[in-house]
């Protein structure tokens, strides 16, 4: 298939790339432009390991063609990193165990970052719903719900830290 | 017991941040200059000759480099000595639907997929063997000629009286258990990266560098040396970050030596990835088994005799098949005291992908049935589950009927543990209608005591490299995983030198850099490569207490090393008190540095500072050292004892190890008599693991070994219909969603091992194999049918609470009474699959009505 000229807006930056029209966006981001975070883990849109985000919302890059996401924000687990260092949700996933192999880890950011995005206080049956979409085969998810309240806490945390600095 | 500053604390893993950021690199991750791309064409059929294969028309696609099949690399490996029945690509036949039959290697993905159209392959059908019962009777058409029946092994064992502890029991009960099969899905699909670089001096193809998702780097080395007949010392083994194993990726799958082989043939750099339908055929998972178990108890629950044949529908490879048939029956000792034991097992091969070590190998199908059993005699003889456990309880130091040598045994506690978190004895029989609550205990191994391939050198060693900088680099071949196998390296060396856990650096699983190390399996790590660790940081330790007893002028057992700070005892208020470092470190400030002089060495320094000293930083410990011995290495290694090495039976080999975790466990669930769906609510989990050494990866890998036995106790099943798997996807292959999983409160019993490293043992796959009986039992408890064969889905409990009630019977099951198994069930006619399959031969067994075959 003839390649073309698309125009990727990727973590804030804006990348020229010439792919086929039938090339799939985890592709264009694993094998275009290095951006391996983002794991294939089935083939049939099972497994959400290669969950990014598109204008905010979690989607499944492994059947989604790059083309179709011109114009789009896309967001993928190298851009959730806080000004180069850990997000407070990164920082609890390590300190609470919420990723032992780590394969599952880069699409269960994308999806409780959107989470966490939209409802900054979610109950545990919440959190349990959202993260539904994703699979991990190590942890039983337990650990994955102390790190994401860590997470809010910290961030709590930190908001007042900034309010009282501001003042 | 705060003895200690880095171990027993809960801290992040050492390569969290890498996970989390997407920054660390799976094999996947690498690409390599001119590298091209693998494509596996695998065989339709389950049993079939290979008459010919013709690649001519894939050789000349254009983008194709390389097209490689049996011929190219015929020599038979496994990963076991006496089971070297597997060839890279197939030579001759194939033996499942799946096996790999030929290879492509292109520019790319789509060209190498289009090539395998391309290959012409000429089969002419056999017969194929599904059913491992019918499989034991095959007189002809066998899956490999020289194993006849198509039994892979037998054993045999008897230990203590069998007869006379039936003779002398008040009460025998026995039954047929049947548990399904399911396999690793780890979430990265196996994926192997070879590359083979010039030799200068030949100029033909010298050094084969191999990037493998693996848990075993080294196996992987061997054997590729076997099949490519090159020296191990040509070729390196390199395991990146791994996500996921379970023993999935604990031996070789064909694709890590296919991928060399195209890679020697096309003179280029070959990544091979599966997708996610080849993993579940590449398999290696826990093979479908038959259990019939006889039990023979006095009137308060004391076993006298047990009595267990077991049957292993193993596939049509060896893989580890004879070990995991010597676990089902060796570790029916260990875990209770248990005066006799007949045990007989069969591994028989079949037309399907091969079965191999799964977490918690070979122990875990066997136990749902005998804790299943415990459960019903405790109910015949109107018992507590419980006390039928504490009755049965080993009395350590001790070595089993069976050889089995038990220092530390946690199992008490663990019992009591889970029995006053889940108020069982005022809450047992007292819930609502539906609702349940059942227990089982379980155990495994810390490390196999003998190694695969049998040899009296050690099964880890360990290097420590300490240098000027300061810096502590530990070079370990243990395997990441996911389980926490650096993290756990890097905390026992920063330990033992009393140094900041961020000196130290972890290299691991590269055969150019690492000592060997047997792999991650059997859950040996903390327990064999943590004792090598610990020794080889005593090693190099006693070089620094040396030196830097000389320069504080004080005796070698004088000198403290801790955080962060070698000192001279006495100076804290205690040897062991954190205060001490605060006092110390406000004595001379900045802490962590030796200004400019580390580089230009310590004559200078010593000069500088004169006289002698009674604390110093741990850089200058390091500097004195090197000045004082010239160089700063230190090794370790570990071999398990003698006397923990088992029995002289023939067989006598598996199921021995330096030490076993425990596991005892309480789950409540409800389930729904209208639809047969269970819901657990809760399981508490109590796991003796000698010592914590991170309570946080304690915890993740007994929750996750709980989860995984939840998922085979409810939903996870391995559907075959002739031959082909119905279920090869992450969704049809039911794993548990965040949804479906309960809470699961794990507590840490601590029975500190003589043996382990700061007495730890192993915590990764002991628990495993107490859920499924847990939620069986529960179920019992809950509605008063008693399953037999697991998966417990809502199909085999609503036939169960149908028949109970006298209903009118409705066909859910393909006639297997889920109560009362014989048979495995073959699916003919499901919902997923309506008589079309892969092609018969008109003999076929499977084909006759007597097998209740399909079309």
């Amino acid at each position: 298939m003839k390649k073309e000229l698309v125009s990727l807006r990727v973590n804030g930056r804006t990348y020229e790339l010439a792919i086929e029209p039938s090339k799939l966006l985890l592709d264009v981001l694993r094998q275009d432009l290095d951006l391996t975070g983002s794991k294939r883990g089935c083939d049939d849109s099972s497994c959400g390991a290669c969950t990014v985000q598109i204008d905010g919302i979690p989607m499944l890059s492994c059947t989604m063609l790059a083309a179709s996401c011109e114009g789009q924000e896309i967001t993928t687990v190298e851009g959730v990193a806080d000004r180069g260092g850990l997000a407070a949700l990164q920082k609890a996933y390590g300190d609470f165990g919420g990723a032992q192999c780590g394969f599952c880890t880069p699409g269960f950011m994308m999806t409780i970052k959107w989470l966490l995005a939209n409802n900054p206080d979610p109950t545990e049956d919440e959190i349990r719903d959202a993260l539904s979409s994703n699979l991990c085969r190590c942890t039983g998810y337990s650990q994955m719900y102390q790190a994401i309240r860590a997470a809010l806490d910290a961030e709590q945390k930190g908001m007042k830290q900034e309010l009282v600095e501001a003042k | 017991m705060s003895d200690f500053s880095i171990i027993g604390k809960p801290i992040a893993m050492i390569d969290a941040a890498g996970k989390t950021t997407g920054a660390g690199k799976y094999t996947d991750d690498f690409k390599l200059p001119g590298m091209l791309i693998g494509k596996i064409l695998h065989s339709p059929y389950p049993h079939a000759r290979i008459k010919s294969i013709d690649t001519s028309r894939a050789k000349v696609l254009d983008g194709v480099v390389a097209v490689v099949t049996g011929e190219d690399a015929p020599n038979p490996y496994g990963i076991l000595p006496v089971g070297h029945d597997e060839t890279a690509l197939a030579v001759g036949k194939v033996r499942y639907v799946g096996d790999h039959v030929a290879c492509v290697a292109a520019i790319n993905e789509e060209i190498a997929e289009q090539a395998l159209e391309l290959i012409d392959v000429d089969y002419e059908p056999l017969p194929a063997w599904f059913d491992p019962e019918q499989s034991m009777k095959a007189e002809s058409d066998l899956i490999h000629e020289n194993r006849p029946h198509n039994i892979e092994k037998d054993y045999h064992h008897v230990f203590g009286d069998p007869d006379k502890g039936f003779a002398d029991a008040d009460y025998v009960h026995e039954a047929r258990y049947i548990a399904n099969e399911v396999t690793h899905a780890a979430m990265e699909p196996h994926c192997t990266l070879a590359s083979f670089e010039l030799d200068p001096h030949t100029g033909k193809l010298g050094r084969l560098t191999v990037w493998s998702s693996t848990q075993v780097p080294y196996y992987l080395q061997h054997k590729l040396s076997l099949v490519l007949e090159m020296p191990m010392s040509q070729i390196r083994v390199i395991k990146p970050l791994v996500g996921g194993g379970f023993g999935g990726k604990s031996e070789i799958i064909p694709l890590e030596i296919i991928a060399a082989v195209a890679a020697r043939a096309a003179r280029a750099p070959v990544k091979i990835t599966y997708t996610r339908e080849e993993v579940f055929w590449a398999h290696r998972g826990r093979p479908r088994t038959i259990i019939d178990l006889k039990t023979g108890v006095k009137n308060d629950g004391r076993v006298t005799s047990v009595a267990c044949k077991v049957i292993q529908d193993g596939g049509a490879y060896c893989s580890y098949g004879v070990v995991t048939i010597l676990y089902s029956g060796a570790l029916i000792g260990a875990l209770y005291d248990i005066p006799s034991i007949r045990y007989d097992g069969f591994r028989v091969l079949t037309n399907k992908p091969a079965c191999g070590a799964m977490r918690g190998h070979g122990t875990v199908n066997v136990r749902f049935a005998f804790e299943s059993q415990m459960d019903e005699i405790a109910a015949k003889l109107n018992l507590d589950p419980a006390a039928v456990r504490r009755v049965n309880l080993l009395r350590p130091p001790t070595i089993t009927v069976n050889g089995l040598r038990v220092l530390s045994y946690g199992l008490p506690e663990c019992i009591d543990q889970v029995i006053t978190r889940s108020a069982w004895d005022e809450r047992k029989g007292k819930l609502p209608k539906g609702r349940g609550l059942g227990m089982a205990c379980s155990h495994y191994v810390s490390g196999a005591a003998n190694s695969i391939i049998r040899s009296d050198m050690p099964h880890s060693t360990v290097n420590i490299k300490i240098d000027r900088d300061g810096g502590v680099v530990v070079y370990t071949g243990a395997s990441e995983i996911g389980q926490g196998s650096d993290t756990m390296t890097a905390q026992v060396v920063a330990e033992v030198l009393g140094c900041d856990l961020a000196r130290v650096r972890v290299i691991a699983a590269d055969t150019d850099l690492t000592p060997i190390d047997l792999g991650s399996y059997s859950s040996r790590v903390t327990f064999m490569a943590g004792n090598a660790a610990l020794r080889a940081a005593q090693d190099v330790k006693k070089n620094i207490v040396s030196a830097a007893a000389k320069r504080m002028n004080c005796a070698p057992e004088d000198v403290i090393m801790r955080n962060d700070r070698v000192y001279k005892r006495g100076i804290g208020p205690s040897d062991h008190d954190p205060s001490a470092a605060e006092i110390l470190e406000e004595k001379d400030a900045p802490r962590g540095r030796v200004d400019g002089q580390i580089l230009r060495g310590s004559v200078l320094q010593k000069r500088k500072e004169g006289g002698s000293k009674e604390h110093m930083s741990f850089e200058e410990a390091v500097v004195s050292a090197i000045d004082f011995h010239g160089g700063l290495t230190g090794t370790g290694s570990y071999a398990p004892p003698m006397e923990a090495r088992g029995g002289k039976h023939k067989g006598g080999g598996v199921g021995p190890s330096p030490a076993y975790s425990y596991s005892a466990q309480v789950a409540e669930v409800s389930v729904d008599e209208e639809t047969g769906g269970v819901t657990v609510h809760k399981i508490w989990a109590a796991h003796d693991c000698g010592r914590a050494l991170n309570p946080v990866a304690v915890e993740g890998q007994v929750i996750g070994s709980v989860w995984m036995g939840l998922g085979q106790a409810l939903e996870e099943e391995m559907v075959w219909k002739d031959g082909l798997l119905m279920n090869p996807g992450m969704l049809e292959y039911r794993s548990p969603s965040s949804a479906e999983s309960p809470d699961i409160e794990c507590i840490i019993v601590e029975s500190i091992d003589p043996e382990g490293p700061f007495g730890a043992k192993e915590a990764g796959e002991g628990s495993l194999a107490a859920t499924i009986p847990a939620i069986s039992n529960a179920i019992y408890h809950a509605v008063g049918v008693r399953l037999r064969e697991s998966p417990f889905t809502p199909e085999r409990i609503l036939s169960a609470l149908r028949a109970k009630k006298g209903m009118k019977r409705i066909e859910m099951t393909e006639s297997v009474d889920p109560t009362a198994p014989t048979t495995f069930r073959e699916h003919g006619g499901s919902l997923w699959f309506r008589g079309k399959g892969p092609m018969r031969h008109p003999l076929d067994p499977s084909r006759q009505p007597a097998n209740g075959g399909g079309q």
